[in-house]
């Protein structure tokens, strides 16, 4: 792993789905310490473009990089080696509702790691408290979160294994502006601390303006890429309506 | 090594390096609980490689270790940004675990909390049945009266899947069993010379009995587990609730035609049953005992009171009922966890086949007594 490569990397990525074309040749690439936002329409392949990247989707044609690593292709073992140096988080928090929001945060712990179960539990702790959450949040179950904290759990989860990269999935959609500045907060937080890269899909454009060092549009099955200021004023229909839309000109004046 | 030792005229230098990061972190939890460490001033010489979240925790650990067996820590060059960074989040120590609250769980008060809650628990359980009894026939009654409520595509389905597609089961197992009832009777009926009873036999067992009950047990696996788990995942979806929110009942739309599909299911089952354990014990006779067809048909109508078929058939929807209503009831049981859902749907099943069993055995008692 060289530190000129890019975090991640997706080359001429095509994904079809019966007639539907959802990705035409699609390029991205993250580099490392940035927070890269993906943005598009409903339907235009924000989440498969995620999955693609996890390697939980196969792509039609093309390939992913994740540190200078081709992940497409590779056999389960292979993936599972990669996977360790990843954190992901879930439009829904997805935390396995039967664990503790602890056992949570230690299960990638305890599979990964071959530490003794006093030492994890320190762990995790740190882990919780690195999120912003109060040390009596660990015992709760997730259905006994609010929506916040089920975001910052599993925030807690992901970065279990202390990955330099993170990906989230709508990490602040379904929470209150407060509760999501909170958030941003923290991301860039951590981001700044821990030296991560961050991919991250969503459709909060306060997030966007708060966080993001670097932004990805999917429109037409492909990648437009650019800084802030520069993607606000391509020249693409739907990029112009998004960025200076009424919400978005709210987001900015804020 | 991770950590190197060295021996200084006024204490220890302990120098630290390679990558202490998460995918090491076993190895560098061994050095660290394993080195040696004396009540002198240690010198810790920073060169660290990587350094990470997990590894600044082992690292913390390291100081801990030190200053309780009474070192002097000072780190050369400097102290890890980032173990100071953690300072706070290991706050309570590296070993420190948060106090939980825990239930009672000494002496006395243990049984009698667990006496308490039991029987309080109990009462609850026993007004949610009625409650729930209740709903269905206030919802039944209010669909007789208004028959558009009653959903007949729903019930149609219901019969659909939990009878139609379970025809080919019922048919094989009952007539498997009264293959092994009537090989098993022929054995020791051979011994009075009386086998021809075998005939007896497998008519009257399989038709009060065997039939009905095969067919409940296997519905009650079949369909009272299908019936949990779907509307438990239903309620961890929080679909039930958006049938409550749209203003639709939720016993209306999920409970009853299941209940009503299975009552109208079982009987059908309960007759297919009937049939092919007839035919098990017809197909035995010939092979074993030597019976032709006709013979054995003759024999069975002779065997055959008029009740007997009915004694059979009419506990079928009775049987059915229980089994629908518990498994709907476990349904909406469920909450929050998928761990529940695995529960409820097992208890789902346990408790309609012994409620199933107990009804059996009340309605042989009353047929006792009614000679029916």
């Amino acid at each position: 792993m060289s530190s000129t490569a890019l975090a991640v990397e997706v080359r001429d990525l095509v994904n079809r789905f019966g007639q539907q074309v959802v990705h035409d040749e699609l390029n991205m690439s993250v580099r490392h310490g940035e927070i890269f936002g993906i943005v598009g329409g409903s339907g235009s392949g924000k989440s498969v473009l995620l999955r693609t990247i996890l390697g939980l989707h196969a792509p039609r044609a093309g390939e992913v990089l994740i540190n200078g690593d081709v992940i497409t292709g590779l056999n389960s073992a292979e993936l599972l080696h990669v996977k360790r140096r990843y954190g992901v988080t879930f439009q829904h928090g997805a935390l396995f509702s039967s664990l503790t929001v602890l056992e949570n945060i230690e299960l990638p712990m305890l599979e990964a790691l071959g530490l003794p179960e006093s030492v994890i539990r320190g762990l995790s702790l740190q882990k919780l408290r690195l999120v912003g959450l109060p040390d009596d949040a660990g015992m709760k179950f997730p259905a006994q979160l609010s929506g916040g904290m089920v975001k910052r759990a599993a925030l807690a989860r992901a970065l279990a294994l202390d990955p330099t990269l993170l990906f989230l999935d709508e990490p602040t959609a379904g929470l209150d502006p407060i509760s999501a500045g909170h958030f941003d907060e923290l991301l860039v937080y951590l981001k700044r601390t821990l030296d991560l890269t961050v991919v991250m899909v969503t459709h909060d454009l306060d997030t966007i303006y708060r966080t993001c060092d670097r932004i990805g549009v999917i429109v037409d099955g492909r990648m437009i890429s650019d800084t802030l200021d520069g993607i606000s004023q391509h020249a693409h229909p739907w990029i112009r309506e998004y960025f200076h839309g009424a919400r978005s000109r709210a987001a900015q004046g804020a | 090594m991770s950590i190197s030792v060295e021996t200084l005229d006024d204490g220890s230098r302990l120098t630290i390096q390679g990558r202490w990061t998460a995918i090491d972190a076993a190895a560098r939890l061994q050095a660290v609980d394993e080195c040696q460490l004396a009540a002198t001033r240690l010198e810790f010489v920073n060169h660290l490689e990587a350094l990470d979240l997990t590894g600044a925790f082992l690292l913390r650990r390291l100081e801990i270790r030190a200053e309780l067996q009474g070192g002097a820590v000072c780190w050369v060059p400097s102290r890890p940004e980032l173990l100071g960074f953690t300072d706070s989040l290991n706050a309570a120590g590296a070993d420190a675990v948060p106090e939980l609250a825990r239930e009672p769980s000494i002496g006395v008060t243990l049984p009698l909390d667990r006496l308490g809650r039991w029987a309080v628990q109990g009462g609850e359980a026993v007004r949610n049945v009625v409650d729930f009894l209740g709903r269905i026939y206030a919802v039944l009654g209010r669909a007789l009266r208004y028959p558009s409520g009653l959903r007949p595509r729903s019930i149609v389905r219901q019969v659909h899947e939990t009878g139609l597609q379970a025809f080919p089961i019922v048919a094989l197992i009952a007539f498997l069993i009264s293959v092994i009832v009537a090989y098993i009777g022929a054995q020791e009926l051979k011994q009075f010379g009386a086998q021809p009873f075998v005939v007896d036999l497998v008519t009257t067992s399989v038709l009060r009995e065997l039939g009905v009950l095969l067919t409940a047990i296997i519905v009650a696996g079949r369909s009272g587990s299908a019936f949990a788990a779907e509307i438990g995942a239903m309620k961890l979806n929080e679909e039930v609730d958006a049938l409550q929110a749209i203003g639709l009942n939720p016993i209306e739309i999920l409970v009853l035609p299941r209940v009503l599909g299975l009552v109208i299911a079982m009987p059908l089952l309960t007759i297919i049953a009937d049939a092919m354990g007839l035919a098990g014990g017809a197909v035995l006779s010939w092979l074993i005992v030597d019976i032709p067809f006709n013979q054995f048909l003759i024999r069975m109508q002779e065997a055959m009171a008029p009740t007997t078929f009915w004694a059979g058939l009419i506990k079928a929807p009775v049987f059915a009922f229980l089994i629908a209503l518990v498994g709907t009831y476990r349904g909406l049981q469920v909450r929050n966890t998928s761990r529940e859902l695995g529960r409820l749907t097992t208890v789902a099943v346990v408790e309609s086949i012994f409620l199933v069993l107990l009804a059996d055995a009340i309605f042989a008692v009353i047929f006792w007594e009614l000679d029916f």
